[in-house]
């Protein structure tokens, strides 16, 4: 089961694959209201930002106003005190401008900060409670993405995006309102223009949305060739099939040079057309300007002041254009994160607890308050039931999606210290069993009891906590082998660690190593073999001492000599403990207490070994190699 | 590295130099512009002159629509030879990467191969454009800004002795002080991005112990520590803007201050006063730009590195000493005292001292424990990878006498980690022989057991097979594999524990066709399981990077103790699948 689940290849979004494009959010409105909740937490500073941006913005329309009074009143006449007075002002209005520009920034930067920082540590969260079930429909690399673009994206917005539109917004109708008081007749040659601007916005904006659609879909092509090729490159040697495959690369490549050099040239011609267009704008203000003050005498510092407005009226426009892409890229991020974190997390109702006990004499059992030799559970009413480890299954139906049953009514029990097996070929639903003892998935109908008590009235972490697992895929964490081992017990003892690893079988390789248990491994432990990792992850379920575990193909990777090896340290492993055991090879299962053979979710054989045998059916076949599976 | 990279500006170089000059002569004009606006303002109107005034203005329009031309074809040019460039980077490193051999691919690892490929080729396309729209306006902008100012005052002008030092010493500092704090800054980026994929690829791990709380505490500190560095490095960058902006406009009020006894003097009007002030911003923002894209080119720079790197990484096995005529006559495989090691630095031997001789046709065994280097005594026969001491022969003749297409097409090997592509089956089995035809397809999927289900399947041949063979299983996906191998009509075929998902009544039946339908091919088989090497002429057993024993199953068992151990401890159980 766990190939078909890890199916699905991990598309091109990991690798500089689409990034948040041109995608426009579903419900923008309730994302943004997500988002308020978390920069709202700052709403005293955010006030400060919008008095700041508001005064800015004044102070930037002012500095520019003061040049009419500057050049009409002091430059003309030569009034140098009245210049040195207004000079003076004129100074303070700018370094108030800068200190204010500086202050707001600098509290985004922390608003922006703070909040991504918030979203992280949330969706980290989330993604611990979500059910094993999510994670098979959604690739790694989407959920990486949501990290590295969509937060990335989100960030870069909440810094700098939004001051820059509400600031850009602020300033063309400041400036508006100015160009307005100094001239209504200007004015209307500068409503030509910016209309004229937005044409252009609109029209070459379109298309150039097009093409980078285009683009990036193309760049997807190629990512995803990439990604498959060199994934494959040993075969392609192998085969002699370079030429080929470069020529494939060839096509892709030279599709997406074309899709991206329309889509960059229509992104770039926008800033020139939009300079220029205000250069035209310029002009003509000049022309109109210069023929009104001759016809209507408008004075001479109007007119500049005028000017200088002029080219400052198209600059927000630009810049309001460039960001509204970028906040709905944002948004839609934004919203695939919220997502994320609504998803229902793992069903979580059982008020039965682990606890620590200790026997009396008579057989009583308290609850103790540090650690003690025996378990048990604490049900909600205070009923302590000894923890032993009877599993039972009572016709439990399952399946991970709606289409396909995976179980078909499982009936089954493992007495406390029961070794019991499960054999069958791929997709019988041998690991599906074990998901479901710890609950990783929910039945659908039918009941799994565990010393008498339904597991979904048990907390899941007592639940867990009292199973040890050992997967088939092992995954080791960076950090030293030590650390590793600890996995399974925090405050596992120097000397817990090396005895669960002398019980694996993995204390002489670890010897073996320069570092011995301080080696440190990195990403998945590459440096280790297959083989090597198992050990490990024996040793750590080791140090966790559970009354129950369970080994899903824990030695497969483990050649038969050395899996005799290891087999004492895995009998007293599995001594007087309930364990599940499965495995392709039949001798790793011959010595347990039962073997069930599952064939498409059903339990069709079980008995111990000898039983089997003499019944002559699946196993039988399996066993002297006749059966073929696939 | 910049001449590392530069010819892969091939075919483009004539549109950097356009679009350079494009960009370049954009700026001059742009520069222009405030000078006839100065003569309109200056001139045209207090002397009520209209004629005058609309000449200007004309020609200041002609001016901007000129500017807007050079301003677009720049763009246009520079995504040109940008993504040119970038596809020229992006083909020639995959070509490359054509050439290298099994052991240049893992010095590089297949994640980082794809994000040379992918991601940094990306930033340098990126970049070239860039750099060529802003890189060299900025310059233009600066000098010509200055030109300018200094033909309208050259008294005022020296404002700029003071505003220019100050501004360059500024930006100088800024960089130094902001390129350790964004490196830092990746590096916790790295450390989060890090802890979440362990996460989620151990998320069973997690669970089962469950260690949630523990990885949110692991997580927490990373991404307090990110914020950390964030907050600092942009805290940094935002001082930037405001402060150029102070000098700026500092530098504006001294013009005023110094310029109003010029314009008394009647030395300067007050029109060329006011572009003046046009002239300091530019000077400002071109500065700002170049600082930015300094910023990029870091980035950029440590992206082309890692591009040159696979460039220049010498492919270790080629065709240099190969008579390319010269085709595999037969099937035989010599090992004279072969010794070899993935890693020549290092001093344990991955092979010791091999000497075995395979005559064609024979079928040989290879068993061995995890680790005794059956995979890599094997490899050596395509030459995937190359001995150090000794020599490898196929046919008769040093494997390095051979091109290794001749040579790959004579020896045929099913890797133990096997890929098929995208596409559908029939076309997967064509990567063996392009020209091959149903019949060949029918009969190598009848040899390798897999016609069966490939018939079973609703199109047959014609099934996609989906991204990395997805839609098979893994019994399957193996059969399709040898099919493909077999489809190459080889001399030398090699199983690297190629039936391992192949329960063992079909992986029998597979050895018993090869029997028949390929007996003068030499087939050397690793397996786990004893029984399926037990028929062999020839078996060979592994331990530690020597041959431990060489003989036919009846020698061994009397023979080779390790064998016997195998044996032993596999007839206990059988088992379906290795």
């Amino acid at each position: 089961m766990a190939e078909t689940r890890r199916r699905g290849p991990h598309g091109p979004g990991g690798h500089g694959g689409p990034r948040g494009g041109f995608q426009k959010p579903r419900d923008a409105r309730r994302t943004i209201g997500t988002l308020m909740g978390y920069i709202g937490r700052s709403k005293w500073l955010l006030l400060l930002v919008a008095v700041c941006l508001v005064l800015n913005t004044v102070c930037s329309i002012g500095g520019s106003y003061m040049l009419r009074p500057l050049i009409d009143d002091c430059i003309v006449p030569g009034d140098y005190p009245r210049l040195a007075r207004t000079l003076v002002f004129m100074a303070c209005v700018y370094i108030c401008a800068a200190v204010l520009s500086y202050t707001y920034s600098r509290i985004m930067v922390h608003v922006a900060q703070k909040a991504t920082h918030a979203i992280r540590r949330d969706l980290f969260a989330k993604m611990q409670d979500l059910p094993l079930s999510y994670f098979d429909t959604h690739t790694h690399g989407e959920l990486m993405s949501r990290y590295t673009n969509d937060i990335d994206t989100l960030n870069e917005i909440l810094q700098n995006g939004m001051v820059s539109l509400v600031s850009g917004v602020l300033t063309f109708v400041g400036v508006v309102a100015v160009m307005l008081y100094l001239s209504p007749l200007l004015f209307l040659v500068t409503v030509f223009s910016l209309g004229l601007m937005l044409v252009v916005i609109m029209t070459v904006g379109k298309r150039s949305r097009r093409y980078f659609m285009a683009q990036q879909k193309d760049l997807g092509e190629v990512n995803g060739y990439i990604e498959e090729m060199i994934e494959g490159q040993k075969v392609i040697k192998v085969f002699n099939h370079e030429a080929k495959a470069r020529a494939g690369f060839q096509e892709r490549n030279e599709r997406y040079r074309r899709s991206a050099t329309s889509a960059q040239s229509f992104a770039g011609a926008m800033m020139p057309a939009m300079g220029n267009i205000s250069h035209i704008n310029y002009a003509l203000t000049c022309c109109v300007g210069a023929l009104l003050s001759i016809a209507f005498g408008l004075d001479l510092g109007s007119l500049v002041v005028y000017l200088q407005y002029t080219r400052q009226v198209s600059q927000p426009i630009s810049q309001v254009s460039q960001q509204v892409n970028n906040i709905l890229a944002a948004i839609a991020g934004a919203e695939r994160v919220f997502e994320v974190m609504e998803t229902a997390p793992e069903v979580d109702e059982g008020r039965t607890t682990l606890v620590h006990v200790t026997r009396a004499a008579d057989g009583s059992l308290t609850e103790a308050a540090g650690r003690s030799d025996g378990w048990a559970w604490k049900k909600p009413d205070g009923e302590l039931v000894p923890l032993r480890g009877d599993v039972r299954f009572q016709d439990v139906v399952f399946r991970y999606v709606p289409e396909k049953t995976i179980l078909h009514g499982i009936s089954l029990y493992a007495k406390p210290g029961q070794k019991i097996a499960f054999v069958g070929s791929t997709g019988a639903g041998k690991t599906t069993i074990t998901n479901l003892i710890n609950r990783f998935y929910e039945i659908e109908s039918g009941l799994i009891t565990y010393d008498g008590i339904d597991v979904r009235d048990i907390s899941k972490e007592s639940l867990r906590r009292s199973l040890g697992i050992v997967l088939q895929d092992t995954h080791l964490f960076t950090g030293t082998i030590a650390d590793n081992i600890r996995y399974g017990k925090l405050d596992a003892t120097d000397g817990e660690v090396r005895a669960a690893a002398k019980l694996a079988n993995a204390d002489t390789f670890i010897s073996h190593l320069p570092k011995g248990y301080d080696t440190w491994i990195t990403g998945d432990g590459g440096s280790l073999s297959q083989g090597e990792r198992q050990l490990l992850a024996i040793a750590r379920a080791a140090v966790a001492d559970p009354p129950v575990l369970i080994l899903d193909e824990a030695t497969s990777s483990i050649d038969t000599r050395t899996e005799k090896l290891i087999e004492r340290g895995m009998d007293q492993l599995m001594a007087e403990r309930t364990v599940f055991v499965i495995a392709h090879r039949l001798s790793t299962v011959r010595n347990s207490r039962a073997i069930m053979v599952l064939e498409q979710g059903e339990i069709i054989e079980r008995g111990d070994h000898d039983d089997l045998i003499a019944q002559r059916g699946k196993y039988y076949q399996l066993y002297t190699g006749q059966a073929e599976l696939s | 590295m910049m001449k590392k990279l530069w010819p892969y500006t091939r075919g483009y170089r004539k549109w950097i130099l356009l679009g350079v000059l494009c960009s370049a002569s954009e700026a001059v004009f742009e520069l222009l512009l405030p000078l006839v606006m100065a003569d309109i303002v200056g001139t045209g109107i207090p002397a009520g002159d209209t004629r005058y005034i609309l000449v200007r203005g004309a020609l200041m329009v002609a001016m901007a629509l000129i500017s807007m031309s050079l301003g677009i074809g720049s763009a246009f040019l520079s995504s040109r030879a940008g993504q040119g460039f970038g596809a020229n980077l992006r083909q020639a490193q995959y070509d490359h990467i054509q050439e290298f051999s099994f052991r240049n691919i893992e010095k590089f690892s297949t994640a980082s191969l794809v994000t040379r490929l992918t991601n940094d080729c990306n930033m340098l396309q990126m970049s070239l454009m860039m750099s060529m729209r802003l890189l060299v306006r900025a310059p233009v902008m600066l000098v010509s800004a200055l030109v300018l100012a200094i033909s309208i005052s050259l008294k005022l002008s020296r404002i700029f002795l003071v505003v220019l030092p100050l501004l360059l010493v500024l930006i100088l500092l800024i960089i130094r002080h902001v390129s350790p704090m964004f490196s830092a800054f990746q590096e916790r980026t790295d450390d989060v991005n890090l802890a979440v994929q362990e996460n989620l690829s151990g998320i069973r791990v997690v669970k089962s112990f469950v260690r949630e709380d523990y990885e949110k505490e692991k997580f927490k500190k990373r991404n307090d520590a990110l914020r950390g560095t964030a907050e600092r490095a942009f805290g940094f960058v935002v001082m930037n803007m405001p402060v150029m902006m102070l000098i700026t406009y500092g530098a504006i009020i001294a013009v005023m201050w110094y310029g109003t006894p010029l314009v008394q003097a009647g030395e300067l009007d007050v029109a060329l006063l006011s572009t003046f002030f046009t002239y300091i911003t530019q000077v400002l923002m071109s500065l700002m730009m170049v600082s930015m894209i300094m910023m990029m080119l870091t980035r950029a720079i440590a992206c082309g590195r890692r591009v040159a790197e696979v460039l220049d990484e010498i492919p270790d096995i080629a065709d240099a000493s190969a008579s390319p005529g010269l085709t595999v006559a037969d099937g035989s495989v010599d090992f004279d005292h072969v010794s070899f090691k993935y890693n020549d630095s290092s001093e344990k031997w991955n092979l010791r001292d091999i000497d075995l001789h395979i005559k064609s046709g024979m079928t040989v065994g290879i068993i061995g424990g995890t680790g005794s280097a059956k995979s890599t005594l094997v490899q050596l026969i395509p030459r995937l990878y190359e001995a150090q001491e000794g020599t490898v022969r196929v046919g008769g003749r040093p494997v390095q006498d051979y091109t290794m297409e001749h040579l790959r097409d004579a020896v045929s090997m099913v890797l133990q980690k096997n890929t098929l592509f995208s596409g559908t089956i029939r076309e997967n089995l064509l990567w063996g022989n392009e020209n091959a035809s149903d019949a060949d397809i029918e009969a190598a999927c009848e040899a390798a057991y897999a016609a069966g289900f490939i018939h079973r399947m609703p199109d047959g041949y014609d099934t996609d097979l989906g991204q990395g063979g997805v839609n098979v299983s893994g019994g399957q996906k193996q059969r399709l594999c040898i099919a493909r191998a077999l489809l190459k009509k080889p001399k030398v075929l090699i199983l690297d524990d190629s039936t391992s998902a192949v329960d063992t009544a079909t992986d029998a039946k597979i050895r018993a066709a090869f029997r028949t339908r390929l007996p003068d091919t030499t087939r050397i088989i690793i397996a786990q399981r004893i029984i399926s090497v037990m028929d062999a002429d020839l078996i060979v057993v592994m331990d530690d990077g020597r041959i431990a024993d060489v003989g036919t199953h009846e020698q061994l068992m009397e023979s080779s103790e390790i064998y016997r151990d195998v044996y032993q401890s596999q007839q206990e159980g059988a088992s379906i699948d290795g």
